[in-house]
């Protein structure tokens, strides 16, 4: 049985909905899920939150380091650099 | 195995061994099927106390209240020491039972099962 | 001219490696004296990376900000007394029992990384253990502040901290976190940031937060999230030092595999309380312990430790137990403190007939059939004026301290026994997890704290109950017993009743 679940869990607040979007965009198989609060994005393998796409969204510029203020919980690996935040499986 | 440790000999005295119960010994009294009461009980006793006492002092104050209790046929009581079926002597002391310092005395009440059968 | 600004990772090793050096005139050994006798072999430090790249400058940049925001909501709840806004004042137990159970281990977490950031040899997890220390220092701070709101209006928060050490459950936590911070360096890391924050913390964190949130809990909320927000960045610390310790030596295997078979073990125990939590004391639901343990472990563990396969790493062991009696342990665990809840600072009371209903739904094998007759016997009690208390104290698992309220997964009408003989003393376990931390490392749990031996060791202020309860700080009818005789809920009737002036609100008190 192959498990490769990642997910990224985010406050449900007004910049972190931007972020739930660029990643609805960028990763067409993702799922979003809501729960009181909190917003849980599933995906299989890796889902990735693309600086550009964001900053489209909210018209301003965005270092993904920003996304520590609105993340709830993550599980997979993390890979991080200027452009991208993301979350994957190394197998 | 031993500890890990960046001390030598890591050892220590235990923290419950009988000695510092002031002469008492911790029993520990479970009744199966009966979770109601969430956990088997503990209780110092003195060593040379009659099981018989057990029976008849210490154990109604603990599950007394229990609708099957009064229904118990103390005859029929399957008993365990310490995971093994034994069969008390109500005059011996605890001791000469075989009781030691943390036994566990589990019982078993047949045709009992709990509230509603459910093992409360 | 503006200087071009730098890469995420030039950055980082500037921040970081950069800043370290070497010892010239001191042998490492004596710097790092905890470094080795653990076992753990690690090659070359400098492999080490935060995957986050963060650095000081940018950590205090995004902490300050989230200062900021957690404290104009603080303020508002405040303001708004946001305390009547809650579902019920049952609900606020749940907060009663964070604050006594896990405010003290944020504390002691603090302390704890601190000590490891000062022992690990890398700058790389130095400096992530320093944000970690800091982070943990916050969140009991702003746990604290939060939480004092509550304290005005509501009995049992008053002496949390002194409670942490004496109270017979929260030996529980207590003895959790004294056990990872009496081991070394790398075991601690591996117990706390991999093992706790990694495998299990979503089910702390998460089911309370949004509960909190569906239950009209702002101030949880905030405090819950923002403390939430750091600890992605704890995950991937953990997650990173354990990849980092099997990259580094094949010898780190076996030390690692038996960490993380530890370490599950105990947090997963420690979880119950959570479970219980989840299923009895909100008075709206999120959703069961079990659809929580699905989710969170069997779903993403699962995945986890498909992935940590390649370095030989496999599932901890006895996992297969915690899906068997996933139906059974928050059942177990609400009957206890209903057993014995007039020596705890919160109340617990009969859920009523709609959450029995819903407990049923949830747990279709297993509520009706073992559970709904035991609350319907003891409601019927509490009718006639004979509400249920344990009169005798509970035997307790040597290594978890939980009293031995777990059942056999087999057969869920008897109590799992476990034991073991060590220098001819025995020992009990209520599993065979617990038993099995024990036979490795005896030594460490013969002396363990158990609170019921204690009282009749005669060292917890006397033989009686309230001797006992004096010394716990605890107000015998006030902080403690049935929630539908307790203070706390006449005031809260009379508040949501209106008869008095919200800017009037009385102070906790006795009704």
């Amino acid at each position: 049985m192959s498990n490769n679940h990642v997910y990224i869990a985010l406050q449900n607040n007004e910049e972190a909905r931007a972020i739930i979007e660029a990643i609805e965009r960028d990763n067409p198989n993702a799922s979003v899920n809501h729960f009181p609060a909190m917003v849980k994005i599933d995906g299989d393998g890796r889902i990735e939150v693309r600086r550009k796409t964001v900053e489209e969204l909210i018209g301003r510029d965005w270092d993904p380091q920003e996304i520590h203020l609105h993340l709830v919980s993550i599980s997979g690996n993390v890979d991080e650099d200027e452009d991208v935040f993301a979350v994957q499986r190394n197998n | 195995m031993p500890v890990k440790a960046i001390r030598e000999n890591y050892a220590f005295e235990p923290k419950d061994v009988e000695k510092n119960f002031h002469g008492n010994r911790i029993v520990y009294v479970g009744w199966d099927h009966h979770l109601m009461f969430c956990a088997p009980v503990a209780f110092p006793l003195p060593p040379d106390m009659p099981f018989g006492a057990l029976v008849e002092q210490v154990i109604p104050g603990a599950f007394g209240m229990h609708p099957d209790f009064p229904q118990i046929q103390w005859n029929a009581v399957q008993w365990r020491l310490d995971g093994e079926p034994f069969t008390p002597d109500m005059q011996k002391s605890l001791d000469a039972n075989g009781v030691r310092h943390k036994s566990v005395v589990r019982m078993f009440t047949p045709g009992l099962n709990g509230i509603g059968g459910s093992g409360s | 001219m503006a200087a071009k600004r730098m890469s995420l990772r030039d950055k980082y090793n500037r921040m970081t490696r950069d800043l370290a050096w070497d010892f010239s005139y001191q042998d490492p050994k004596k710097i790092f004296e905890q470094a080795d006798f653990e076992g753990i072999k690690i090659e070359d430090w400098d492999k080490w990376e935060d995957p986050f790249r963060l650095t000081m400058d940018a950590y205090w940049k995004y902490q300050g900000e989230k200062e900021r925001k957690l404290y104009a909501i603080i303020d508002a709840f405040a303001q708004n007394n946001g305390q009547l806004n809650i579902t019920d004042a049952r609900y606020v137990n749940a907060i009663k029992l964070f604050l006594t159970g896990v405010s003290p281990l944020e504390y002691m977490a603090h302390r704890g990384f601190a000590m490891i950031g000062r022992q690990l040899p890398g700058v790389g997890p130095q400096v992530a253990c320093q944000m970690q220390s800091l982070d943990e220092l916050r969140h009991v701070q702003t746990q604290i502040h939060t939480i004092s709101h509550y304290n005005k209006y509501f009995n049992g928060f008053q002496d949390f901290r002194h409670m942490h050490d004496r109270v017979w459950y929260l030996s529980v936590p207590k003895s959790f976190f004294d056990d990872a911070a009496s081991a070394g360096p790398f075991e601690f890391i591996t117990a706390i940031s991999f093992s706790f924050e990694y495998v299990l913390t979503n089910l702390l964190f998460m089911p309370f937060m949004s509960g909190a949130a569906y239950n009209g809990d702002m101030a949880t909320v905030t405090f819950g999230f923002s403390a939430q927000s750091d600890e992605a960045r704890h995950m991937t610390l953990g997650l990173e030092v354990v990849k980092f310790m099997l990259e580094q030596h094949p010898d780190n295997l076996p030390i690692v595999q038996r960490w993380i078979d530890k370490w599950f073990w105990r947090g997963y125990r420690l979880l119950t309380l959570v479970g219980m939590m989840m299923d009895y004391m909100l008075p709206k639901r999120v959703m069961s312990w079990k659809e929580a343990w699905e989710m969170y472990f069997e779903q993403n563990g699962g995945a986890l430790f498909n992935d940590l396969a390649r370095y030989g790493i496999r599932m901890p062991k006895y996992w297969e137990q915690t899906v068997a009696e996933k139906g059974l342990i928050s059942h177990a665990a609400w009957g206890t403190f209903y057993n014995y809840c007039h020596a705890a600072p919160f109340h617990t009371w009969i859920p009523e007939k709609d959450e029995l209903d819903w407990l049923s739904e949830k747990y279709p094998d297993t509520f009706d059939k073992f559970f709904r007759p035991r609350y319907e016997h003891w409601a019927e009690q509490e009718k006639q004026g004979k509400r249920f208390y344990n009169p005798s104290l509970p035997m307790l698992c040597t290594t978890c301290q939980i009293p031995m309220v777990f059942p056999e997964a087999s057969d869920p009408t008897l109590t799992s026994y476990r034991s073991s003989v060590h220098n001819g003393e025995r020992y009990h376990f209520c599993s065979d997890g617990c038993k099995d931390i024990f036979d490795h490392e005896p030594e460490k749990y013969v002396q363990s704290w158990l609170p019921v031996h204690q009282i009749f060791q005669g060292n917890c202020g006397g033989a009686t109950v309230p001797d006992v309860l004096d010394w716990y700080h605890l107000r015998d009818g006030i902080d403690n017993r049935e929630y539908l005789a307790s203070p706390d809920r006449a005031n809260w009737e009379r508040w949501k009743a209106g008869e008095e002036e919200a800017a009037e609100l009385p102070k906790a008190a006795a009704g």
